[in-house]
């Protein structure tokens, strides 16, 4: 799907950002860290990962793991898009007949494994690509990592054995929008300098504008080819992205709105003014 | 019979392409593999979490991994991998928990797995296989590797003191010895003097049923029934907490039948073991065939005279 236009790129977006919104109500959803990622889904889906829906047991296919697993609206918003399942199913988020809960999970097709629970998936990806090279197969696994997941040791216990094994198919990408759940990462747990840690564990590591497809496409196109190091592509990104009323801000992390506010927030993600927002603040699941 | 685990897992990594052998620097059973299986021996070093996940992402492309550990950092240090990564989405991924129990013998507490049964049974999907001894874990490996769930297999090397039942069933308890007066139901390395403290009750004139449960899960129920309706004491002996081991698991499926009959556990009750050399542990704390025999006397005579 790499013919993509510009335009067409940020109309998908603002499509699954607008599914995250509603998806915000009746229960509600994280979904300041969703919209910090749907650029990203949409670029890596679109322009990226070699998969399709009807490549899904495909052994050659890309695999996408989606780490930060609260960030479930941006992905099933994402896979809904692009036809790995009907739109209409969106409807059905935390209805329990369906499994579209607040984390991800493998009854929602497209979904590689579930997730949730932090620092869990770079760890499956690793294993996933350790055997695509012991096949020799030229597919990569891209994992979307969040900042704040960044303090788990998990992820840095990973980063030993993925460089000590070579893993140079192994793409993750961090969502780096500068937030972990109730604080910036920068005064809670500080994470910079980011990339220097990146690349002191033995990664190729570079950063990118997590909201600019060209900036994207550039960058991921110019990925090493053949790398004997595990890649980290940084994404700069703004928690909230699109919607001003929210944006960066603490408090806004997982939101629960109002029918009412859910419609001036499609407003305001299609250009109209900030919605005024009066339900409860920082409802933390 | 081959004569090691190496040989045996070696046997069946040979036989079957998708198995693979991981280990957290873990290689005191396995020290030959990393030649013979080339890069499908991946040691991920001291990392317990990166390797269960790594484990599950190889068996989503279809590989059979086992995986080993010490139990006590297998099996805690891991644990929430198990759960989340192998547990919900029941992966075959088989967990070998190195030095359980007793044969962590003078490490001290923090080397201690005796809750690792209770741990691993609590999960979802996952199975869990505790041999007798070496050929008990021989004789049950393949079987265990073979089925398509996830197991914990809590691994001993003690040499054996019987012949073990050649056919393996998961579920499926060996009877060694028949008995009205005195049953003794068992697992791991507490076996061979469970055994010989059976014996010697019988020289005693003492009937006793000896039952090796080989797996707590799927455990043999039936066989634990009809010990309970059979006998007029029930003994459980494991190198385990009291918590959560065979104790309870004999304690939930009498409820269950609304049995309720003379028990005696012999188990750590809240308590860690005194580090020392397996002989001392089993001197120490009352675990030698002598002991045993004694403490089951005992409590057998106390309760005829009530």
């Amino acid at each position: 799907m790499g013919e993509m236009t510009l335009g067409e790129l940020e109309g998908l977006a603002r499509g699954v950002r607008a599914h995250c919104v509603r998806m915000a109500t009746g229960g509600g959803c994280f979904l300041g860290a969703s919209l910090s990622c749907a650029d990203l889904l949409v670029f890596l889906y679109t322009s990226f990962l070699r998969i399709s829906p009807e490549r899904l047991a495909d052994p050659e296919r890309d695999y996408f793991l989606l780490s930060k697993g609260h960030d479930a609206p941006a992905l099933y918003g994402t896979l809904a898009e692009l036809g790995y399942f009907p739109i209409a199913r969106l409807a059905a988020h935390l209805r329990p007949e369906d499994a579209l809960y607040w984390h991800p999970n493998r009854r929602v097709p497209g979904v590689e494994f579930h997730s949730g629970s932090l620092g869990h998936l770079l760890s499956v990806g690793a294993g996933i690509a350790y055997d695509i090279k012991l096949r020799g197969g030229q597919n990569r696994v891209v994992v979307l990592l969040g900042d704040g997941e960044l303090n788990e040791g998990s992820i840095w216990e990973t980063l030993l054995v993925a460089r000590a094994k070579e893993l140079g198919n192994l793409i993750i990408v961090v969502d780096r929008n500068q937030f972990q759940a109730n604080a910036r990462t920068e005064s809670l747990i500080p994470l910079e300098p980011l990339a220097a840690k990146f690349e002191a564990f033995g990664c190729w590591c570079a950063e990118v504008d997590g909201h600019d497809f060209l900036a994207l496409g550039r960058r991921f196109t110019l990925l090493p080819a053949r790398s004997r190091q595990p890649l980290v592509v940084i994404a700069n990104t703004i928690r909230g992205k699109g919607l001003p009323s929210i944006e960066a801000r603490a408090d806004r992390w997982f939101c629960n709105f109002t029918p009412d506010e859910v419609e001036r927030l499609l407003q305001e993600l299609e250009g109209g003014l900030a919605a005024p927002l009066t339900s409860p603040e920082l409802v933390v699941r | 019979m081959t004569a090691s685990y190496e040989a045996r897992l070696l046997e069946l990594a040979l036989a079957d392409e998708r198995l693979m052998v991981l280990t957290a620097e873990n290689r005191a059973a396995i020290r030959g593999l990393p030649e013979r299986l080339g890069s499908r021996f991946l040691d991920t070093g001291i990392t317990e979490q990166a390797m269960i996940g790594i484990g599950a992402g190889l068996a989503l492309r279809g590989r059979i991994p086992v995986a080993h550990a010490l139990a006590a950092f297998l099996t805690m240090r891991a644990f929430e991998f198990i759960r989340t990564d192998v547990g919900i989405p029941g992966l075959p991924v088989k967990l070998v928990g190195a030095v359980p129990g007793i044969l962590s013998e003078a490490n001290g507490p923090t080397h201690q797995a005796l809750e690792d049964v209770a741990l691993m049974r609590g999960v979802p999907n996952l199975q869990v296989f505790c041999p007798a001894d070496l050929d008990d874990l021989l004789i049950g490996l393949p079987a265990v590797i073979g089925d398509e769930r996830p197991w914990y297999i809590r691994y001993t090397d003690r040499p054996a003191v019987v012949e073990h039942n050649p056919t393996f069933r998961p579920g499926e308890a060996e009877l060694l010895m028949e008995g009205d007066d005195v049953a003794i139901l068992v697992y791991g390395p507490l076996f061979q003097e469970a055994w010989q403290a059976a014996r010697r009750l019988g020289e005693t004139g003492v009937s006793v049923q000896l039952l090796n449960l080989r797996t707590l899960k799927p455990v043999d129920e039936t066989a634990i029934l009809d010990a309970a309706r059979r006998t007029r004491l029930l003994v459980t002996i494991e190198d385990h907490f009291l918590t959560g081991g065979l104790h309870s698991i004999v304690a939930e499926l009498l409820l269950r039948h609304r049995l309720v009959i003379p028990t005696l556990p012999i188990a750590f009750d809240q308590r860690w073991f005194t580090p020392a050399l397996l002989p001392d542990v089993l001197r120490i704390e009352g675990l030698t065939a002598a002991s045993l025999a004694g403490r089951v006397m005992v409590h057998y005579q106390t309760l005829r005279a009530a």
